[in-house]
């Protein structure tokens, strides 16, 4: 496997970016560079000549890095998504990850491959964290949500907590709605009520 | 009715409206088309997962299938225009600091004028004045040079044209990192509105009919649903027409504002749609000509000759061999699928399919099928006329 390349992660969460690092210096790439601020962009990319850069397919700054690919004076200019129809698993991956890597123009692919691997390995693994993460915290305010709903039943018609679930899970049910949509209502309701 | 699943990418820009109201409003269903909009981060993912057959269609900056199908953009793939989405929509701002720079250089802050915008301008002596555009292959890019370049003080090293994301370009300005962007609505307004530009154009002042965007789609899936194809085009004209006339816009503004479409406030949509612009906040609004439209006066047509103004444009930036540029460029917009598609739809269609750009100063009647078609003007600020079935 070839470890000179040298690869430029672009990625504004510095967490985020740390991971990227360590999963390709763990795979022994030792010339990984980080940029986080777009307006850097072109400076770092002149400074470092990177073969291969590495930036969320989603990132919004896709078009600028492709702009100063395009207009770069640099000798090798990172120009082109490496997209390969032929080995369409790898894009395949690649895109369900998030990932796109552009590349030097005529680097050959068996130098790339290792590290699209690499990356989209962690990409996915961040990608699972982060939806976890997001599902927790949504269940966490739901809960707090349908608490809310279940109090202010219980002081309005002055019945026990378990009585107060019920008649949310029941309207719920007649409606043919969730019940945190329905405890969503109703804490609404009596915020605009006050 | 089998209905087809259609997915189209599309980027939140006022001028993506011919999609969302196909969707929100049931043309695309009434057709047996399920429209799906994903919604995209930049033009380059757009891009990537149309070649990549990932989305089927696409709302496109003019330039994109053209330089995608030529090779130079992203995976080369041959792209097609299906039909105009929209004409014209786009805004020239300055910073602040620009803007009374060029006050004191004696330009008296009209709307309309492109020549005295562009002396001025110059007279500030920035050097160079940095200007924003949303992507290297935007129509916006080309109006801008064909703006400044007419000027004799232009140099290609006084201005240096850089991309940045249109939700990104008020920052951009406020930061200090450009002296001017040229931007689709509501991204023009929206930078008024934070206090941090001033409007100098109208891009229909430098071109009276630019196409903007394109319902672009691979040739491939086009050759393979055909009849996918026609009702998604046939959903999107009647969209079109809906969008132009008067008594529906409020509307219009309304659904483009949700959340999961353009997810902006009212305010700044509004401008773009009514077109009616305030250049620097506090201002009055004011009207500029042809500001916006989606099916006026042939609009949607994809004239071969648009194609070829654009394959001109892109050879002279990439070197490109100008004359296979011209006629890829011109075969990519498919008015033959056009005609096929929204003729039986009783659609005004013109007697050419080519037009000499930029020869029309007024609205002019031309022959058509139907012998109602008016032509809007689509002259250049500065007379320039393309005839590209002229001989060399």
């Amino acid at each position: 496997m070839d470890t000179t390349l040298k690869i430029l992660v672009v990625e504004p969460d510095a967490m985020r970016a740390q991971d990227i690092i360590d999963a390709l210096k763990d795979a022994g790439w030792s010339s990984v560079y980080v940029v986080a601020e777009i307006s850097a962009l072109a400076k770092k990319l002149t400074q470092i000549d990177p073969d291969i850069v590495l930036i969320d397919l989603a990132h919004p700054d896709r078009d600028t890095l492709e702009h100063i690919g395009h207009i770069s004076h640099a000798q090798s200019r990172p120009v082109a998504m490496f997209v390969d129809r032929s080995d369409s698993d790898l894009t395949q991956a690649a895109i369900s990850a998030g990932l796109s890597a552009y590349v030097v123009d005529g680097l050959q692919k068996n130098r790339i491959k290792p590290v699209l691997e690499t990356a989209i390995a962690r990409f996915k693994m961040i990608e699972q964290m982060r939806l976890e993460l997001n599902a927790a915290k949504q269940a966490l305010t739901d809960r707090k949500t349908i608490d809310r709903a279940k109090g202010l039943l219980m002081t309005a018609r002055g019945i026990d907590e378990e009585r107060a679930y019920t008649l949310l899970r029941k309207t719920a049910m007649d409606q043919g709605r969730k019940v945190i949509d329905v405890a969503q209502a109703l804490v609404t309701a009596a915020d605009l009520l006050g | 009715m089998t209905m087809h699943k259609i997915r189209c990418g599309f980027l939140p820009l006022v001028d993506a409206a011919p999609l969302i109201i196909a969707r929100e409003l049931n043309f695309a269903r009434d057709e047996g088309v399920d429209l799906r909009l994903v919604k995209q981060p930049s033009w380059a993912a757009l891009r990537d997962l149309l070649a990549l057959g990932q989305i089927d269609a696409a709302h496109m900056l003019s330039p994109m299938p053209i330089a995608m199908t030529l090779g130079k953009s992203g995976l080369p793939t041959q792209v097609d225009a299906l039909m105009v989405l929209s004409v014209n929509g786009t805004v020239v701002g300055v910073s602040n600091s620009l803007a009374r720079d060029m006050q004191t250089a004696g330009w008296d802050a009209d709307f309309t004028r492109p020549a005295e915008a562009a002396k001025a301008l110059f007279a500030t002596g920035r050097d160079p004045i940095r200007i924003g555009t949303p992507f290297p292959f935007s129509m916006h890019r080309m109006l801008l040079e064909h703006w400044l370049s007419e000027h004799r003080a232009f140099h290609s090293d006084r201005v240096e044209i850089v991309t940045v994301p249109p939700p990104r370009m008020a920052a951009a300005m406020a930061e200090g990192t450009l002296d001017m962007f040229c931007v689709g609505e509501p991204w023009g307004t929206a930078a008024v509105q934070q206090g941090v530009a001033e409007l100098v154009l109208p891009g229909s002042a430098i071109w009276q009919f630019a196409p903007e965007k394109v319902l672009g789609a691979t040739r491939a899936w086009i050759d393979a649903n055909p009849d996918a194809c026609r009702r998604l085009m046939r959903a999107i004209y009647r969209a079109t027409c809906w969008l132009d006339q008067p008594q529906n816009k409020p509307l219009a503004v309304e659904l483009l504002a949700r959340s999961q479409h353009i997810d902006l406030p009212h305010e700044a949509i509004d401008p773009a749609i009514f077109g009616q612009i305030v250049p620097r906040k506090g201002a009055a609004p004011t009207q500029p000509p042809h500001f916006l439209f989606f099916n006026d006066n042939a609009g949607n047509f994809p004239w071969r000759s648009q194609g070829a103004w654009i394959g001109e444009r892109i050879a002279a930036w990439t070197g490109h061999d100008l004359k296979d540029a011209v006629a890829r460029g011109s075969a990519c917009f498919r008015s033959d699928l056009f005609r096929e598609n929204l003729a039986p739809l009783g659609v005004d269609m013109p007697g050419a399919s080519a037009k000499i750009e930029g020869a029309l100063r007024h609205p002019t009647a031309v022959a058509s099928t139907k012998g109602e078609m008016i032509l809007g003007p689509d002259a250049f600020f500065d007379g320039k006329i393309f005839d590209f079935s002229a001989p060399e």
